[in-house]
């Protein structure tokens, strides 16, 4: 019954991601951090989620606080914030993440005030959506591996 | 659009510099027509001229000559006068005979209408004279002459002019002036011209004076006056005198004549020719006529009637030239136009090769391009499927879900290809120079088509040649790209018979192939000859397009190098020390060959034999036109021979470096450890009727360290056996037998065995040997029958080799599990190492971490270039440095320098003696690869500016990561592993 339960959790996890797959939020560089994952650091990949979590929304908290004056916006350091977003999203797979951070860049460079903010909206969005669905894939993982319970993964022993 | 402007000003300006220049032309070519006209006409008119003088002088003369003869005559008649009518007395001349001599010497005097004498008679003689004579005198107008001083009647006269005898001459005015004027000078003299009594001619009167005897020759005029005795006159018809000249001179041309007295110059007097002259007047020609008489002048004027023609020329010869300068000036003008056409239409070219060429550019980027998108998204689909395939599938979906991996897998490959091709196009592909094995990369690939070879059951052989290096430098994944590429072809093409891989070094192949000439040049062409057996000596006795490849040669090629093989087996240089191996490999299979009228097109891209090619064995086209690149690249050649349903045979060179002892500890061991060593010393016995086969089999079991003795029947095999009793007893290892499944005849399997098991019971062998028969296919499996300790599928591998002799012989795993080629290596090269990863990304920082420590490395990480700096304060104890090359505050370029700048100070105070202590390294130079998102080559050239080693691009890739640590990373002789 436990055993069963694994398959069946492990079957829509794979459902989810082919379907972030589909959406183009993840890409294959996800896959790449999940291959990195072995018993020697069993957490790896939530372990880097969770740091770019922390990463990222201080990011955005800084752009947003960079875009609040119209006036006087620095959009140097906007720029230098939006590579190091784009660094750690392409790190992790985060593909819709990384392309919005493209046009955000561009706008930046345009010094197009309106348009950066668009970005940042749209941004956020995308910010969200990943970390409520990696967050319902964590979760599914971690009711997987209880439900494996002490039985080992089959691939691994 | 200015440039437009410009443009059409320009041609504006050129037009009207055009036209003007055409109407220039015709000016000057009118001006020269008017020019050559006046000049002909001025020479043709001096001609005129010219001739009108010569003619009127002519005249001139001719009548001055005719009037002299007359005069002269007349003179003559006075002589004859005073001779015969004074000095005879009485006269011998009367009026009778006067009249017949001068009427029988008329013809003398053709100008003179008639002679007459007229006697001088003074008034006092008068009465004496009218009573001699007979008449009174009478004056001209025929009445009885009035008194005078003196008369002149005239006493005898011709008939022609006997009217004026007994006339009174003095008493016409011109005759007495004329007569006064005569015996004055005593010499011919004229009257003006008037009208002649007779004819009504205009005539001039000619009046000649006779002296008495005793006349001295100077005699004063007083003196004359009184000699005179009388008057000889005559009357000179002047017109008809002219008019008889003119006859005579009619030529062609027609010119008229005037004759003037000109005696009183401002009223000259006309003798002949029409009072008012008409005819041609503008030109004229006056001549000086001397008639005899001092006091009268004449003269003669000559014009011609007409005004003389144009010559034709003066029409034709200009309007010739005129003719030529338009044709001259039409074919300069046409050349002209044509130049600029041309130049025109080359600048067109010029501008449209250079679209061409920037499209052909575009062409290329866009390929790349696109690959490169593509690419992307099949990643995805293809480790969806990957996924997918791990998830419970029934029967059919996991059929299908493979069907479709495999179709991605195959479109990833041609996209490769495509990308590939783009990439040398546009000259961005650049070969590597890492150190490889090459005889391990040959077995890979066959191992790749071993399955293909076997369903079809062809032979797949490889061998190398022990003269080549065990390590060369170069790029393996090319080389192994263009091997696969022709062993696929060679796979696809082939039904039967065999694929056969060599490599030589090209100078031994060379000599041999000289040699070879030499023995096909003395010897009658033994390679045509058919075996009579009906069987080629290749490796599966078929026969082979290329017949160099054929058994002579290649034991040649095998005997050449057996001297040597010992010394060439480390992989050391032998026979030449140049840093360069050119390598020789061939490819030769017996497929269905390559259409004849194809062969040229062979390595052009997209391009199969026929479409119906395409259709039956599926492919591009693009290979083998990417093999020719790459091997072009790599330095070398590519060509083949085919012969259609014989078979092809590829063979390229390829130059690689040797690798260089210096590089690092000794990589050979590295990449070599895959071949098991408990099979050195080992002996084996080979039985295969084919040589080339045999030499395959013992290249692969020689690898092994096992040596091989060679029989061709297996009865052959058993008298060698049964001969070398003696060494096996003293050898403790075990004896492999392996037979060929040619070989392998029903009975003979039980013949052998019995044999066997003979010697064994009676000591002559210590244990059975190892009976191993080799087969090709799957159904050769089941000929083995129970005799037969293991069957070994080809194609040969020194590693399957390897294991089936370990399962044969019940070795056991002795050697270490294989691992997957790249993360092996990768395992080996950073198992253990001390590796710093600088990020100031907290993600990719622990991203790169857990990357490398899946490889078995040691991670330290650090956030920041300064603190990476502290961290690698020396001594330090890193093998190795990754480094961010964007971030704040020190960006990896300058964390770099820094860390050279470090190093070197280090290195030179070690240099003065110096060492850190515990410090054993001669040199600190740590290795620092930088970690970029964008894989430009300006970024790499960067790199290596600021002191880095290498690159790789974020996230890292395996592959990649490989190829740039095995540059400078050693594999840890002490590996755990």
């Amino acid at each position: 019954m436990l055993g069963l339960g694994a398959a069946r959790l492990e079957a829509d996890m794979n459902r989810l991601m082919a379907l972030l797959f589909h959406q183009g939020v993840l890409d294959e560089q996800f896959m790449q951090l999940q291959q990195l994952q072995d018993e020697s650091s069993p957490n790896f990949v939530s372990e880097v989620i969770s740091i770019y979590f922390r990463e990222s929304e201080k990011l955005l908290k800084n752009l947003r606080s960079l875009l609040a004056d119209r006036e006087c916006t620095d959009y140097r350091k906007i720029g230098i914030h939006l590579n190091q977003l784009m660094g750690s999203s392409s790190s992790v797979g985060a593909k819709r993440v990384r392309t919005v951070c493209l046009a955000f860049r561009a706008a930046s460079e345009h010094n197009n005030w309106s348009g950066c903010l668009r970005s940042l909206e749209v941004l956020e969005h995308e910010y969200c959506y990943l970390k409520t669905k990696l967050h319902e894939l964590f979760q599914m993982e971690q009711q997987r591996v209880m439900a494996a319970g002490a039985r080992y993964h089959p691939l691994l022993s | 659009m200015v440039a437009g402007a410009a443009a059409a000003g320009g041609r504006r300006r050129w037009w009207l510099n055009r036209t003007a220049m055409v109407v220039v032309w015709v000016v000057v070519s009118v001006g020269i027509w008017v020019g050559l006209h006046w000049y002909i006409r001025t020479v043709s008119m001096r001609k005129a001229e010219e001739a009108l003088e010569s003619m009127c002088e002519e005249r001139a003369r001719m009548l001055q000559d005719q009037f002299a003869v007359s005069v002269n005559h007349v003179h003559a008649l006075a002589i004859l006068v005073s001779t015969f009518h004074y000095r005879k007395q009485p006269s011998a001349i009367d009026q009778e005979t006067f009249a017949y001599y001068t009427a029988k010497t008329a013809f003398e005097r053709p100008l003179l209408n008639g002679v007459a004498y007229a006697q001088r008679v003074v008034h006092a003689e008068r009465g004496k004279f009218e009573s001699q004579q007979g008449w009174t005198i009478k004056t001209m107008k025929q009445e009885p002459s009035p008194v005078q001083d003196e008369y002149a009647p005239v006493i005898f006269s011709q008939k022609t002019v006997s009217y004026i005898e007994a006339l009174d001459m003095m008493s016409g005015e011109e005759d007495r002036e004329n007569i006064l004027r005569a015996r004055a000078t005593g010499k011919a003299v004229l009257t003006n011209p008037f009208r002649l009594l007779g004819s009504n001619h205009l005539g001039v009167v000619l009046t000649f004076p006779v002296y008495r005897a005793g006349l001295p020759a100077d005699a004063t005029v007083a003196q004359r006056v009184e000699a005179t005795a009388g008057y000889l006159g005559g009357a000179f018809d002047v017109e008809s005198l002219v008019e008889n000249l003119l006859r005579q001179l009619a030529g062609n041309q027609d010119i008229m004549v005037n004759v003037y007295d000109v005696t009183n110059t401002s009223e000259p007097l006309i003798m002949y020719g029409p009072q008012n002259p008409d005819g041609y007047m503008p030109l004229s020609h006056v001549s000086m006529l001397d008639f005899g008489d001092p006091f009268r002048k004449h003269q003669m004027m000559c014009r011609y009637s007409q005004k003389p023609p144009i010559p034709l020329s003066a029409i034709t010869t200009p309007s010739g030239v005129f003719v030529i300068c338009m044709l001259a000036g039409y074919i300069l003008y046409a050349a002209w136009n044509r130049y600029d056409n041309v130049k025109e239409d080359c600048r067109k070219m010029e501008e449209l090769k250079v679209q061409a060429e920037a499209a052909d550019v575009a062409k290329s980027q866009f390929l790349a391009t696109v690959s490169h998108e593509i690419r992307t998204p099949m990643n995805g689909v293809l480790g969806m499927l990957d996924m997918l395939l791990d998830t419970d599938l029934n029967l059919t979906q996991k059929d299908y879900a493979q069907t479709a991996q495999i179709c991605g897998k195959a479109l990833i490959a041609l996209i490769n290809e495509v990308l590939d091709r783009a990439k040398i196009e546009a000259g961005k592909l650049e070969i590597e120079a890492v150190p490889f094995e090459l005889r391990s990369i040959l077995d890979d690939v066959l191992s790749l088509f071993s399955s293909k070879s076997r369903e079809k059951g062809i032979e797949l052989a490889v061998f190398v040649s022990h003269k080549v290096p065990e390590i060369v430098t170069g790029d393996p994944g090319r080389f192994r790209q263009i091997i696969t590429n022709l062993v696929g072809n060679s796979v696809k093409f082939t039904e039967r018979g065999h694929i056969f891989v060599q490599v030589h070094l090209i100078e031994n192949a060379n000599k041999v192939m000289d040699a070879k000439v030499d023995t096909d040049l003395n010897g009658c062409l033994s390679d045509m000859m058919v075996p009579s057996d009906g069987t080629f000596n290749t490796l599966s006795g078929l026969e082979a397009a290329d017949r160099r490849n054929s058994w002579e040669n290649f034991k040649l090629l095998v005997s050449n190098e057996m001297p040597q093989s010992d010394k060439c087996k480390n992989g050391m240089p032998c026979g030449m020390n140049s840093g360069n191996v050119t390598l020789m490999v061939s490819v030769e299979d017996t497929g269905i060959g390559i259409p004849l009228q194809a062969q040229d097109r062979v390595f052009t891209p997209f391009m199969q034999a026929d479409s119906s090619t395409s259709r039956n064995y599926g492919g591009t086209g693009i290979g083998l036109s990417i093999s020719k690149c790459l091997v072009e690249l790599m330095g070398g050649q590519i060509n083949f021979i085919s012969r259609p349903n014989v078979g092809s045979t590829f063979t390229f060179t390829a130059i690689f470096q040797r690798c260089k002892k210096s590089a690092g500890g000794d990589p050979k061991r590295t990449l070599s450890e895959s071949l098991p060593t408990g099979f050195k010393g080992m002996k084996a016995f080979l039985v295969d009727a084919r040589p080339v086969r045999s030499a395959v089999t013992k290249y692969h079991l020689q690898r092994l360290g096992i040596t091989v003795e060679v029989a061709s029947t297996i009865k052959m095999a058993l008298n060698a056996l049964s001969g070398q009793n003696g060494c096996l007893r003293s050898g403790k290892r075990p004896y492999i037998l392996l037979i060929e499944k040619d070989s392998w005849t029903p009975g003979m399997d039980v013949y052998l065995h019995d044999q066997l098991l003979e010697w064994k019971q009676c000591g002559q062998i210590p244990e059975v040997p190892k009976v191993i028969l080799l087969v090709t296919s799957e159904s050769d499996k089941a000929k083995a029958g129970s005799f037969v300790d293991t069957v070994i599928m080809k194609p040969l591998r020194a590693s399957t080799v390897a294991a089936c002799l370990q399962h044969a012989l019940g070795m056991g795993k002795q050697q270490r599990k294989e691992m997957p080629n790249g993360s092996a290596f990768l395992h080996s090269l950073l198992a253990g190492k001390n590796i710093l990863v600088v990020d100031d990304n907290k993600v990719n920082l622990r991203v790169a971490a857990g990357a490398l420590k899946k490889y078995g490395a040691k991670v330290e990480c650090a956030e920041s270039g300064k603190d990476a700096l502290s961290l690698l304060q020396l001594p330090h104890n890193f093998d190795a440095c990754f480094m961010d090359v964007q971030m704040p505050e020190m960006d990896g370029f300058e964390a770099t320098r820094q860390i050279r700048l470090m190093e070197s100070k280090a290195n030179e105070e070690v240099k003065c003696g110096e060492t850190y202590e515990g410090s054993e390294r001669a040199e600190w130079h740590l290795p620092i690869l930088a970690m970029t998102a964008d894989v430009i080559q300006a970024t790499y050239e960067e790199c290596m500016k600021c002191g880095m080693d290498g690159y790789v691009s974020k996230p890292f890739e395996e592959q990649q990561l490989y190829q740039a640590v095995a540059k400078f990373l050693v594999s840890k002789p002490n590996s755990d592993l």
